[in-house]
């Protein structure tokens, strides 16, 4: 045996782990990021591209889209979100279930991007608490799976337990 | 093509035609009472079935006749367009009659511009708005509209209770942003008119 090993050795130490709780709760939902396409404009082409083989988000731990808020935990925010559309965009939100994460892509969901007119929202973060912006109009895969990367970061830096503290209210569905 | 024998028998044939010079394409002025009636005739008897656009224009709100109606109609025989314009009587309700019946095509297009414009189109199937939710109260290509858009809560109260949200005026931030139409591209790009003010510092004097 090796006198300077630091990682975990069964024969020393036995069938226990000992760890914190939110290491290994942070450590499990990063790496199972299930995310939500709201694809409202050209953005979502971006996104599919970035699921599909030449950038396969897969590799990432990051590739169950699914098209129901109820089976998804990470809204990404694809397009240019009309204030029509902003009412949906926020009952979906409501609609996923806790602990749940956004992603704005693109300059028009982060800030209405060239859309400066009476139509458009200027930013989903009005409506939506957003946890990583992706510039670019729209932004290549790779600035796509780098924020996903970066959400993965912030989720494992996280308290486990925030999504069980908190009180703010949430819209009727 | 349209030639010459075609308009003079066009106009020879209704009365209520203006005949408006355009270097496009024929272009013609058409009495409020038959809007429908040259429409049904375009499309019935002679060859342009295909309602290609309609919109309208607002003169400004000086105007004597502020809003008036705008069509294209395409012919598949003559491989050319029509545009015949109307005026609308009113400048408070603008109201025209509906082409949708004779047009399918219409039939959104007069939505759009119900939507845009406030004017309304009788005898439409479904008169409401298309692009803006239904309890918007402005009109907003209208020339008293501004670009950057007006205050105004958002349809949903439920939404707006928790998110604190409403339509607000978009920062323009010196804008209109409009190219410069010339040069090389890196410089004619879209940006802001006059950079010497935005919505946290006003313009200096």
């Amino acid at each position: 045996m090796i006198a300077n090993e630091v990682a975990y050795n069964g024969k020393v130490e036995g069938d226990v782990i000992v760890t914190k709780a939110d290491a290994v709760i942070n450590w499990i939902r990063k790496h199972s990021v299930w995310p939500m396409p709201m694809g409202l404009a050209c953005c979502a082409i971006e996104l599919m591209a970035s699921a599909a083989s030449r950038y396969d988000i897969s590799r990432f731990g990051m590739e169950v889209m699914r098209f129901s808020p109820r089976q998804s935990d990470c809204m990404i925010v694809a397009g240019t979100v009309t204030y029509k559309m902003a009412e949906v965009v926020r009952r979906i939100y409501d609609q996923m279930g806790d602990p749940k994460w956004v992603v704005a892509m693109g300059a028009c969901a982060s800030t209405g991007g060239m859309y400066r007119s009476y139509a458009v929202m200027q930013g989903v973060d009005n409506i939506v608490p957003v946890d990583v912006y992706v510039s670019g109009c729209p932004p290549r895969p790779e600035a796509l799976l780098d924020a996903m990367m970066k959400l993965q970061d912030k989720i494992g830096k996280e308290s486990s337990v925030k999504n069980l503290t908190k009180t703010a209210p949430a819209v009727s569905s | 093509m349209i030639d010459q024998d075609f308009i003079d028998e066009l106009l020879a044939k209704h009365s209520y035609l203006g005949f408006i010079s355009h270097e496009d394409c024929l272009t013609l002025s058409c009495n409020r009472d038959h809007w429908v009636d040259f429409a049904t005739y375009l499309s019935l008897e002679e060859t342009f079935d295909l309602l290609v656009d309609l919109t309208a224009i607002d003169h400004g709100e000086d105007a004597e006749i502020r809003f008036s109606v705008v069509c294209h109609y395409y012919s598949r025989v003559h491989h050319d367009y029509i545009r015949a314009h109307v005026e609308c009587a009113s400048n408070e309700n603008p109201e025209i009659p509906s082409l949708s019946s004779i047009y399918p095509s219409a039939d959104w297009h007069e939505r759009e511009t119900f939507d845009m414009f406030g004017i309304r189109f009788s005898n439409h199937p479904n008169m409401k708005r298309i692009l803006m939710w239904d309890e918007y109260p402005y009109f907003p290509l209208r020339k008293d509209f501004p670009l950057a858009g007006i205050d105004t809560p958002l349809p949903a109260p439920d939404v707006v209770e928790v998110t604190k949200a409403s339509v607000e005026p978009a920062p323009m931030m010196g804008g209109p942003f409009v190219s410069s139409g010339s040069g090389p591209m890196s410089d004619s790009e879209p940006r802001a008119k006059d950079e010497s003010w935005t919505e946290k510092s006003e313009k200096p004097g």
